[in-house]
């Protein structure tokens, strides 16, 4: 017998899990039946985005929109799978930027600029700032919707209060704080360092505010070794030096942000700051017990970096959340999602759940909204970090390419455990960022 | 051995007996070599999952072989596989040896060692996530210093803890094979071994563990190729971390392939495993002897 049992048999066991993994389109739609929208799971964002679409259903019994909830970074691999496959949602959440490139270059969705030509008054009622993330070459390839995200600097004021020290100014502010946290047996910072976009969001602020926004633009336009100039390495340095000090919590290698253990460490006291997305504080409000409602959470911008050149009032983060149409979809899904587009996004009532949860939608025109909210002091925070800032960077991973992001979030992680060196890190960046 | 043909009834069993692999084949065909034949063709491409899929001869070849990730990738899931051997091994055959005993109470202890290998990997994966977490987990919990450690936050004892929760998992079903095994030993055998005057230990290693030699080739070499697939498990409990420290080679694969859209490299990777786990099948096979239908019961 030329292949015996045992042969097959390890031939049986190499391959299940690329068989599984190919597997896992079919469970998506095809191109014909109900108009199908995918989006992240998680509450307080998770009800407001069902809401949104059960409200659409109700208004339009006929052509009804399935949608189905994924975790976040679950979502990530199985969005792409499911595009590759030809499988899409008809309405493809996402985060725009350089994921959205791939898409809108492998023409996977649907140019939407003629849509907006169509209806000024969707673009009008949007933050303008919104729509560099969803254009490609011009063309702009998705609806930006739900809320602003900048990444803010958490702190637990009672953690504060309780060792006697004020919220830090700046970077050596931050270093002078370390050890005196430490010597209370409180972390100074709370990280879920497994999630690697985590760590990514301390890069995202040194770079900025050491060299400016320029540092980052640099690697996007793919300048030669632009990872190697001395104000990104001195940004590295002092990242790596943070670490080194035990300015971030024990085991933070280990934590993912998907199950929300960082933040438990903030509100229960055991870290005493974090840098978080704007997202964070519904999630505290929600399970924090009285911590957000008895002022226990502060919040504020990233501190400057001595000597830096970066505007402090710059921010980082998700300048909105984007909605695709698939080009594979049929003529009448693409009719039920334009209608979704036009009449079901950022109605009025699910402007008013976003801001009941604590965060900024990219309505624009609600001022008095924020003003009269329950979260009003955080969400007006918010809504001038997002509108004052001269520059607002989209969060790295999303603005490369999915094989860059990958390279990066990889070395990050090696830097946060200090097993490669700043230098190392440039090199294996700018092997992949240099075009 | 005699011949079994006279035992055989004759004509409609026999005409009937190839068809019944069919569905086996079916199967087998459909989502093993159907798939390895297309992730063959794709390593000579380059292709991002989404895209156009450009052929480009040995340039993922090349790209994979040339990085330090794949050596680092191999070393890994090579010392995964003979860590969780050697530790798995010893431990299945006692406990199995143990379990082939006739008293009730060993069976109802065979029971409870039967229940690991009853839950999903991905469910076992999540309850050691939670009870090692650092801050939140079982140490924490109970407050004892040697139990809060950063398990999977340090690659030597992250590394540790994936082969303790792969033992922990299929220990049981290793010690099934050799139950089987060790039941199927003559009584004769011990009997005699007894007048002679040897003792447990003696029996065990002069009786037991030879007459157990092809149960420990069935069960090592599943132990062996069923390693090279660890994925769910480790995928949730480290993702492959901190860093690369327990990342294997079919992490590797899905993370070049589906988080860094990069579906040649991943393909080749995917060929290097299949390649691997063909070798380790036929050196486990030859290290059997020639002739593995050759009776250990020769003289009994």
């Amino acid at each position: 017998m030329a292949l015996s049992r045992r042969t097959l048999l390890g031939v049986a066991a190499g391959v299940p899990v690329s068989a599984a993994l190919a597997a896992c389109g079919s469970s998506g739609p095809g191109s014909g039946g109900a108009t199908t929208y995918w989006y992240l799971n998680g509450q307080p964002q998770e009800g407001v985005r069902a809401g949104a679409v059960k409200a659409f259903n109700k208004a339009h019994p006929d052509d009804r929109i399935k949608d189905t909830t994924f975790q976040n970074d679950a979502y990530k691999t199985k969005i792409k799978t499911a595009i590759g496959a030809g499988r899409a949602p008809t309405i493809i959440w996402g985060w725009g930027g350089g994921t959205l490139r791939t898409y809108a270059k492998a023409g996977q969705v649907e140019d939407l600029t003629p849509w907006f030509e169509e209806h000024p008054e969707v673009k009008k009622r949007l933050l303008p700032s919104s729509f560099a993330a969803a254009t490609v070459d011009g063309k702009i390839y998705a609806l930006p919707g739900e809320t602003v995200q900048p990444i803010i600097l958490y702190y637990n004021r009672k953690v504060f209060d309780q060792v006697g020290v004020k919220p830090p100014e700046s970077w050596d502010d931050i270093m002078a704080l370390v050890p005196r946290f430490n010597a209370k047996g409180i972390a100074p910072f709370s990280l879920g360092g497994q999630s690697r976009w985590t760590n990514m969001m301390w890069l995202e602020f040194l770079f900025d505010r050491i060299g400016g926004p320029e540092l980052f633009q640099a690697i996007i336009d793919g300048e030669k070794n632009a990872w190697s100039d001395p104000r990104a390495i001195d940004a590295l340095t002092k990242v790596q030096e943070l670490v080194k000090a035990d300015g971030f919590i024990k085991g933070f290698s280990s934590i993912t942000a998907d199950s929300n253990a960082d933040q438990a460490l903030l509100y229960t006291g055991r870290a005493a700051m974090m840098l978080h997305g704007a997202w964070s504080y519904g999630i505290q409000q929600a399970r924090g017990g009285n911590f957000v409602s008895s002022g226990g959470l502060g919040y504020m911008n990233f501190p400057p970096v001595e000597g830096g050149k970066g505007d402090p009032g710059n921010t980082v983060g998700n300048p909105a959340q984007y909605l695709s149409l698939s080009s594979k979809a049929s003529a009448d899904q693409k009719k039920t999602a334009k209608e979704f587009f036009a009449k079901g996004v950022l109605q009025d009532a699910e402007v008013k759940s976003w801001i009941d949860n604590g965060s900024v939608p990219i309505r624009l025109g609600t001022e008095k909204l924020l003003a009269a909210a329950k979260n009003a002091d955080f969400l007006e925070f918010t809504y001038d970090v997002a509108t004052k800032a001269k520059t607002f960077g989209q969060s790295w991973d999303q603005a490369l390419s999915p094989t860059a992001a990958e390279t990066l979030l990889d070395n990050i992680v090696k830097l946060f455990q200090r097993s490669i060196s700043p230098k190392q890190f440039a090199a294996n960046l700018n092997a992949v960022t240099s075009a | 051995m005699s011949s079994l043909a006279g035992h055989q009834p004759r004509r409609g069993p026999r005409s009937i007996l190839p068809w019944l692999a069919v569905p086996a084949l079916v199967l087998f065909t459909g989502f093993a070599v159907i798939p390895l034949v297309g992730v063959f063709a794709l390593s000579f491409t380059t292709w991002d999952g989404i895209g156009a899929i450009h052929v480009s001869g040995l340039t993922s070849w090349r790209k994979v072989l040339t990085d330090p990730g794949l050596p680092h990738a191999l070393g890994v899931t090579f010392l995964v596989m003979a860590v969780s051997w050697a530790v798995q091994t010893p431990l299945s055959i006692l406990l199995g040896t143990f379990m082939a005993g006739r008293q009730r109470y060993r069976a109802v202890l065979g029971v409870v060692y039967f229940v690991p290998l009853m839950l999903s990997s991905a469910a076992i994966a999540l309850a050691y996530k939670a009870l090692l977490d650092p801050n939140f987990g079982l140490g924490a919990g109970l407050k004892i210093k040697t139990l809060s450690q950063d398990w999977l936050g340090r690659p030597g004892l992250a590394f540790a803890v994936v082969v303790f929760v792969v033992s922990w998992q299929f220990i049981p079903f290793h010690s099934l094979i050799y139950q089987g095994g060790v039941q199927q030993i003559p009584k004769s055998l011990y009997e005699a071994a007894q007048l002679d005057g040897a003792g447990r230990i003696r029996q065990f290693f002069g009786i037991t563990l030879p007459q157990l030699k092809y149960t420990i080739i069935t069960s090592s070499t599943l132990m062996v190729v069923g390693s090279l697939t660890f994925f769910d498990l480790i995928f949730i409990l480290t993702e492959g971390g901190p860093g690369d420290a327990t990342r294997v080679l079919a992490l590797d694969m899905y993370k070049r392939g589906f988080q860094a859209s990069l579906m040649g490299p991943a393909s080749v990777i995917a060929v290097i495993l299949v390649l691997v786990g063909l070798a380790l099948a036929l050196l486990l096979r030859r290290l059997g002897g020639r002739d593995a239908g050759a009776s250990q019961l020769e003289g009994v």
